[in-house]
């Protein structure tokens, strides 16, 4: 197999008394495709917040590429290459869909230039564009952000997580406030895309029969803790995931 | 709306021959009034600037004290009387200023921006006022420039000082409609909507802060020099929280839609406080104030909101 993507060492975050995650050691490798499971508060989006430098963990290292990004930021984890997209959509809600993607664009290019020059080139309007495009959002590319039904706006948080060709993408909840019958869906609206550039992809899910669908592997938090980590298959089935994370979750 | 058509030089071109032409058949008093607010409309744009990035500067006004003064000492103690020299003086003064508290202040948001920016204004205005070899709280008069070697006589000064100033105007502000087209002037409104979001894209929100409060400072030095020139005076009123809220208010009326809208409601103001001062010189104030809560009232967006919304009806 090759070299993991990322590693986590025993990581661990303490809120005060709370501890939201402890004992997580992980690897990612490259191309697979990695769902998160786990009830309310088990710990998965400190985890992703860990991995994306938001929050500093207690103790524990990380590695990305085989580089220490411990306690990095998330500007620099972003120019690393890990992008993440978030369980509430945080979009720009004034500005339209192209907009944010152009924003998205202009941002990947700070720091080389990007500030400085004109920023609404015309490839940099294809490449929105095409973005867009890939990810069904081409007929909304005009509208304000703000104004659109949830989904699309889950839709454009992880369309922007994917500009700049990240390696690692973490995506927290891609289809919470979405209506069930649509998930699956809107599921393969992003997913392909994502795939299509050969991202290592974590997504966090509550959905089990998502989680069967898209993910090659699983891994099972519990009370801050990894309970299982595997094949999807057998961690859905193994007793301890049954009782108490699928149980657990109230969908 | 991220506005994407700040870039018509030959909309600017056509203003400056406007402001040319018009100079003309003004009156004295009511060109030079347009004057003035020229130089003052460009702090005004400074601070609508930072309004876009969601920074309030109660203190814009230090920027235009500065380059004032810098103009001011050079040309009365210093005896260099060039204007070119003058101006570039004024502008790397405030620049300078720019850069440093740029630096200091570019993490801090919302009234804490706002407080600590007027904190620093008030403390030059503190020190103008000590200063008795600056003329204190009266300030000091400038004696006329020169234009490489050429000082203007009484007769042709007023007119050559309006073109100046209405040349130096229009070209700051196209300067400053590149900026708003670039990289650095198009993330402004995602510092202000969501900056967490920014930085998770790779951006630096702190840059990018920083950058607008440079480019508003080197714009308000500027101002602040051509109203020396203008004037032949200055005071330390110019960095007094009086003078700030002025440009607050200005840039709050004209709204983020253009480059050209702040100079022109600074000289609506002006025009608006001449007449109310002679009109009803107590209850100024509070016709100021109503103007204030109708715009945020109804059009949160400025007034330039209004010719928005006709032409895309
Ligand atoms: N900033 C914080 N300060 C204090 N406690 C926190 C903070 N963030 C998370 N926690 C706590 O850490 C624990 C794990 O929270 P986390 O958000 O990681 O859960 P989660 O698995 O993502 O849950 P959900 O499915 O509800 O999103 C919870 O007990 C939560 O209350
Ligand atoms: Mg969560």
């Amino acid at each position: 197999m090759s070299d993991p993507i990322l590693v986590t060492e025993n990581l661990e975050k303490r809120f005060g008394g709370v501890v939201a995650a402890s004992e997580i050691s992980l690897s990612l490798y490259p191309g697979e495709t990695l769902a998160v499971i786990g009830s309310n508060g088990a710990g998965k989006t400190t985890f992703v917040n860990m991995v994306t430098g938001y929050l500093k963990p207690s103790s524990g290292t990380i590695r990305f590429r085989g580089r220490d990004i411990t306690g990095s930021s998330p500007r620099k984890t972003a120019q690393a290459g890990i992008r993440r997209s978030f369980q509430i959509s945080q979009i720009f809600p004034q500005l339209t869909v192209l907009e944010n993607v152009m924003i998205a664009e202009i941002a990947a290019a700070d720091g080389k230039g990007g500030l400085r020059r004109a920023a609404l080139t015309d490839a940099r309007m294809q490449t929105g564009r095409a973005v867009l495009d890939r990810f069904g959002l081409g007929q909304h590319s005009d509208t304000a952000v703000g104004t659109l039904p949830q989904g699309i706006k889950k839709q454009l948080d992880i369309a922007m997580a994917a500009i700049n060709d990240p390696a690692l993408i973490l995506l927290d909840e891609p289809t919470s406030g979405v209506s069930s019958d649509e998930k699956i869906e809107m599921m393969e609206r992003v997913i392909a895309p994502l795939k299509a550039d050969d991202a290592t992809l974590l997504f966090i899910e509550h959905d089990m029969d998502i989680v069967t669908r898209f993910a090659e592997r699983t891994v099972a938090f519990y009370e801050g803790k990894i309970l299982a980590d595997g094949p999807t298959r057998e961690v859905l089935s193994e007793d301890d995931v049954r009782k108490y994370v699928i149980g657990g979750v109230h969908a | 709306m991220m506005k994407t058509d700040f870039r018509r030089e030959p909309l600017y071109i056509a203003i400056l021959a406007v402001l040319l032409i018009v100079g003309f058949f003004l009156p004295s008093w009511l060109r030079f009034l347009l004057q003035t607010a020229l130089a003052g409309g460009l702090v005004a744009l400074g601070v609508a600037l930072q309004m876009r990035a969601g920074l309030v500067n109660f203190g814009q006004g230090l920027y235009y004290a500065l380059g004032g003064y810098a103009v001011g000492m050079l040309a009365a103690q210093a005896g260099i009387t060039d204007i070119f020299i003058l101006l570039i003086a004024a502008v790397l003064v405030s620049t300078v200023a720019g850069i440093v508290l740029g630096l200091l202040l570019s993490r801090y948001r919302e009234i804490f921006y706002a407080m600590l920016s007027l904190a620093v204004s008030m403390i030059l205005y503190g020190l103008l006022v000590k200063a008795a070899w600056l003329g204190s709280t009266d300030g000091f008069n400038i004696p006329p420039v020169s234009y490489l070697g050429w000082t203007p006589d009484r007769a042709v000064r007023p007119d050559i000082y309006y073109v100046t100033t209405a040349v130096l105007t229009v070209i700051a502000c196209l300067a400053t409609a590149r900026y708003l087209t670039s990289g650095a002037g198009m993330l402004c409104e995602a510092v202000a909507e969501n900056e967490i979001r920014l930085e998770y894209l790779g951006a630096s929100p702190r840059k990018v802060a920083f950058i607008v409060i440079v480019v508003a400072s080197a714009l308000s030095g500027l101002g602040g020099g051509l109203l020396a020139m203008s004037t032949g005076h200055v005071d330390p009123l110019m960095t007094n929280w009086t003078t700030s809220g002025g440009f607050v208010f200005v840039a709050l009326l004209a709204g983020r839609g253009s480059t050209i809208a702040p100079v022109i409601g600074f000289f609506l103001l002006e025009l608006v406080r001449t007449y109310a001062l002679d009109l009803a010189p107590n209850a100024w104030q509070m016709i100021l104030g109503l103007v204030m809560l109708a715009v945020i009232l109804l059009l949160p967006e400025g007034l330039w909101s209004l010719i928005e919304r006709r032409r895309k009806a």
